[in-house]
């Protein structure tokens, strides 16, 4: 009885692992090309030591970031506080290292509220087309008329100053890409036979968008929500730096940039480190939103695999 | 003969043509078609392009719904199916498209793509669909560790083996093959075409074939029909209507097509097809043919001439037989 059953858990194994076998080839592939690019694995060294501080920057941070000293205000880049300090002694790179935290908590909020509603929605429009299409078509559109930055002030207006609710005033203005995006590949997957030989067989809308639509939207996904991440952290920086997100004393990178601008001739370090880092994980982002673009195209994809093989 | 599987009565299908919010004008895709498919033989529809062969499948599968006639299967009107009984409609016909490319999605493997209809009507599951899967992959000729693939791996003829395999799961009697081998080299399509009547032989098909090649209707048919703009104009078993050709379009279209039988080619060698085919949006009045034809009374411009059969179910619609 024992045995029997094992036989059967062994044979599923097996049936599994030869399922998986050609999915995990393909993201092998997907890897290779991303190495072989300088400017990718930059960008993937870049994300990667973001991700890790944003995790585990509180723990080497040298200082308390709340923790004020007057006497030591405005002191330059030293040996003691290695990113100066700024005007009330806060130790700034204590305070980078902590705010990573609140950047990648607003990218990955913003992207799991808007790429789940702009993906669905845009699935639904592509799909159903007629006046379902119209009607989110329109939508989005009046989304889109508008720059997101002020729309996103609007809405983080309304709901009050504080970090999330600037978060969600971005994730309000952030789906309406996804939707487009979504929607465009859900035209053409649509028309393609292998949807239509679906329908003759009887197949229904949820099971299209679920079994063709969605995993044919996968890649495009993938590429624009890697290079989403940077604007959105970009994004939520200007909405503190504007006074609608983060509020003092929170380390917030865009916050901390607004801070230090109008001391900005005495102590330039106290605006530009932040600054300049917003823009080093920006950057990082989109080399490797573009790293795994160019790792998803199938025609540069059909030319790498034949090395790759070798 | 048995009862047809399908029977199509007064079948046709306009496509409106729309400019700002009225109908400016119709395409007459297919135009008061009767047609029968006899069960277990290969009907075979030939005709030029956009003359309403593919209109005429898809009437017939219930994918567009026509403007008028009924289509009826096993003696059922399709227009008064159920939900269940088109599910179950679907589950016993099936489609294979002429582009092997595009009928296979890229990002399913081999196992899921032949699956496909299992998963939809959710018949086995698990192992048993593997084991389905891979019962059906040896019956096209494919082998077993094609099975965990991706579309992308395969040569045009072996994607048309992958797509006869899906459209076998889920045991069928009808398979609609459009133009299934107009894609494929010629040697392959022989393959093919061996497979075709093979299977069908073995599982008691029924088919469908939609070409605009007379040489390989002339290989799987059992039956033909030719169109011409929407109009069925001849029909009559394969080997009958081929060979002695009453339609002045069939004779054109078989003297249009390269043939090595010497004595056919000087028959039909004063016969050639001239000028275009006439817009199915505006199409000429009587006779469909008349403006092309060798033969053209004044009564062609006048009336539509009646399918009528000429004997042992050779049907021709011609007023001016020879």
């Amino acid at each position: 009885m024992k045995d029997s059953s094992l036989v059967l858990l062994s044979s599923r194994y097996s049936i599994l692992k030869k399922r998986l076998h050609p999915a995990t080839k393909e993201i092998g592939l997907t890897l290779y090309v991303i190495r072989r690019s300088f400017l990718a694995m930059i960008g993937f060294v870049i994300v990667l030591s973001f991700i890790f501080i944003a995790f585990f920057g509180e723990y080497i941070a040298p200082h308390d970031p709340y923790e004020t000293n007057i006497v030591q205000r405005f002191s330059p880049p030293s040996t003691e506080h290695l990113l100066g300090t700024d005007k009330l002694g806060r130790d700034i790179f204590s305070r980078i290292l902590h705010g990573a935290k609140y950047s990648i908590r607003a990218g990955l909020l913003v992207l799991l509220i808007a790429v789940p509603l702009g993906v669905m929605l845009g699935g639904i429009a592509g799909l159903y087309g007629g006046w379902i299409d119209e009607v989110i078509m329109r939508v989005t559109d009046i989304f889109l008329a508008y720059p997101y930055l002020i729309l996103a002030m609007a809405f983080s207006a309304a709901l009050g100053p504080s970090l999330f609710n600037a978060m969600l005033a971005l994730s309000i203005v952030w789906w309406p890409m996804y939707t487009r995006l979504v929607r465009g590949q859900a035209l053409s997957v649509r028309e393609s036979l292998y949807v239509e030989a679906a329908r003759s067989k009887g197949a229904g809308n949820f099971y299209l968008i679920y079994k063709h639509i969605l995993p044919n939207c996968l890649s495009p996904i993938l590429v624009t929500f890697t290079l989403d991440m940077g604007w959105i952290i970009l994004a939520t920086a200007s909405l503190s730096f504007l006074g609608f997100g983060a509020q003092p004393p929170l380390p917030e990178w865009g916050k901390m940039v607004s801070d230090g601008r109008i001391y900005i001739m005495q102590a330039w370090w106290v605006s530009l480190i932040p600054g300049l880092t917003i823009g080093l994980t920006v950057l990082g982002f989109n080399l490797l939103g573009d790293g795994i673009r160019d790792a998803l195209d199938p025609k540069l994809r059909r030319v790498i695999e034949v090395k790759w093989k070798k | 003969m048995s009862a047809p599987l399908f029977k199509c009565e007064n079948l046709s299908k306009f496509f409106p043509i729309k400019s700002f919010l009225k109908t400016t004008a119709k395409v007459h895709a297919v135009d008061h078609v009767d047609l029968e498919i006899p069960l277990h033989q290969t009907y075979g529809l030939v005709g030029e392009s956009g003359c309403g062969k593919s209109t005429i499948s898809r009437t017939i599968m219930g994918i567009t719904s026509p403007t008028t006639g009924t289509v009826k299967y096993n003696g059922r009107d399709t227009s008064r199916f159920s939900k269940k009984e088109w599910l179950d409609f679907r589950k016993r016909t099936s489609f294979v498209f002429q582009d092997p490319y595009s009928t296979l999605d890229p990002r399913m493997i081999i196992a899921d793509v032949v699956g496909e209809p299992l998963a939809i009507h959710k018949v086995a599951f698990g192992e048993d669909r593997e084991e389905i899967v891979l019962n059906l992959m040896e019956l096209v000729g494919l082998k077993s560790d094609h099975m965990y693939r991706y579309p992308h791996e395969f040569s045009g003829g072996q994607r048309q083996r992958i797509a006869i395999a899906r459209a076998l799961a889920g045991d069928p009697e009808f398979i609609l093959l459009d133009e299934a081998t107009s894609a494929l080299d010629v040697s392959v399509q022989a393959k093919i075409l061996n497979l075709l009547n093979r299977l069908k032989s073995e599982l008691n098909l029924t088919y469908l074939f939609i070409s605009h090649n007379l040489g390989v209707i002339r290989y799987i048919s059992d039956k033909v029909g030719v169109m011409y703009l929407g109009k069925l104009v001849e029909e009559g078993e394969t080997q009958k209507l081929l060979d002695n050709p009453l339609h002045p379009y069939t004779i054109g279209l078989l003297a249009a097509s390269p043939k090595i039988d010497p004595e056919l080619r000087r028959r039909t060698a004063d016969v050639v097809l001239t000028g275009e085919v006439p817009s199915a949006q505006n199409p000429p009045p009587g006779c469909r043919f008349h403006p092309r034809c060798p033969r053209a009374t004044p009564i062609c411009s006048q009336s539509v001439p009646p399918l009528e059969d000429v004997g042992e179910g050779h049907r021709v619609a011609c007023f001016n037989l020879e």
